[in-house]
């Protein structure tokens, strides 16, 4: 299981970042978790208390937002979210889409700071 | 206490990790070097697969290998027998390999002298599909005995695979595995990925694998 180093990366940005604001706690955290990103939701939640025990970040909320994945259809010739990651094919016209275009994201949006 | 304020970050988490994955490769790139990694679950036949091309490369490519194990090196140990450079990266408790750990297993060795290096990741289908290595071609293997549907179960990692690797394919008879239907589970969570059968003991089908890697290495 990665999430639980992943989630310490994130709480140290988190720290910086906090410092460089002047804050004295993160009280909560926004991140985005693209379908394809290769972390799973709730070992990262799961991870995220264990993490945060003992750092500015004690106590605070991880705020995620999912991003699907969005490939391009070449024959629609249009970008189209895919219903599921087991399914890369244009859900309209069928075509195989191994183009992607979203759904690798694991990007810290933004810190609710105090 | 004052009220919470909304900060805007924006930053990627493996920012790290993708930085020196750049640079690596670039390094990689510049010395001539193309570089493989591989992945799959424990057992796949990963070691077999990868002591059987080395050999087979040897006489033609100047070929090395790393190797990532949690604890033992019994892995590089059995690869040495294939005769070429062979490093161990102990990776400890960590469950993937990162663009860090190759870089340092790199250390002393002189890139202009290889031609070929593949890195073995730990037995692992989801921890190393968020970790780029600098890695030219990804490889996913998958054995006949883990079922046809592997790729669904784990659609992620074979969607970052450049290629997959059927391996031990002279027991598909004997398992019933459903080559077919094993190709149909690895289209359709990566469309167009090209797919080989092979079997590293028989060595069936290793003729066409490294066919297409002398196509890839001389591009
Ligand atoms: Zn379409």
């Amino acid at each position: 299981m990665h999430e639980l180093s992943i989630a310490m990366s994130m709480i140290e940005m988190a720290t910086q970042e906090a410092a460089r604001q002047g804050a004295a706690r993160v009280t909560a955290l926004h991140l985005k978790l693209g379908q394809l990103s290769g972390v799973v939701k709730e070992a990262l939640l799961f991870s995220w208390e264990v993490a945060c025990v003992d750092t500015p970040l004690a106590g605070s909320r991880l705020v995620i937002e999912d991003a699907p994945v969005v490939v391009y259809c070449s024959r629609c010739q249009r970008e189209r979210p895919l219903d599921s990651i087991q399914k890369f094919f244009c859900p309209v016209c069928h075509a195989p889409a191994p183009e992607i275009r979203q759904g690798k994201e694991l990007e810290v949006i933004a810190l609710e700071v105090q | 206490m004052s009220t919470p304020r909304l900060v805007q970050v924006r930053q990627n988490v493996l920012k790290h990790n993708d930085v020196l994955a750049r640079v690596l490769r670039e390094r990689l790139n510049k010395a001539g070097v193309f570089a493989v990694s591989l992945v799959s679950s424990p057992g796949a036949g990963k070691t077999a697969f990868l002591e059987q091309t080395l050999k087979q490369l040897r006489s033609t490519c100047r070929v090395a290998a790393l190797v990532g194990d949690l604890a033992t090196d019994n892995d590089a140990a059995r690869l040495a027998r294939a005769e070429v450079p062979v490093k161990q990266i102990t990776t400890g408790t960590v469950c993937h390999l990162e663009a860090e750990m190759v870089a340092r297993a790199l250390e002393g060795w002189n890139l202009s002298e290889l031609d070929c290096l593949f890195i073995e990741n730990v037995g692992n289908l989801v921890c190393p599909s968020s970790y780029d290595l600098g890695e030219a071609l990804r490889l996913v293997l998958m054995s006949v005995t883990e079922g046809e549907d592997k790729p669904l179960k784990y659609p992620t990692i074979f969607n970052t695979a450049d290629v997959a690797i059927i391996t031990k394919i002279d027991l598909a008879a004997a398992v019933e595995f459903d080559v077919q239907a094993a190709q149909q589970s690895i289209q359709s969570v990566h469309p167009e990925m090209p797919i080989f059968e092979l079997s590293a003991k028989t060595g069936q089908g290793m003729q066409e694998w490294l066919d297409f890697l002398h196509a890839q290495v001389q591009r």
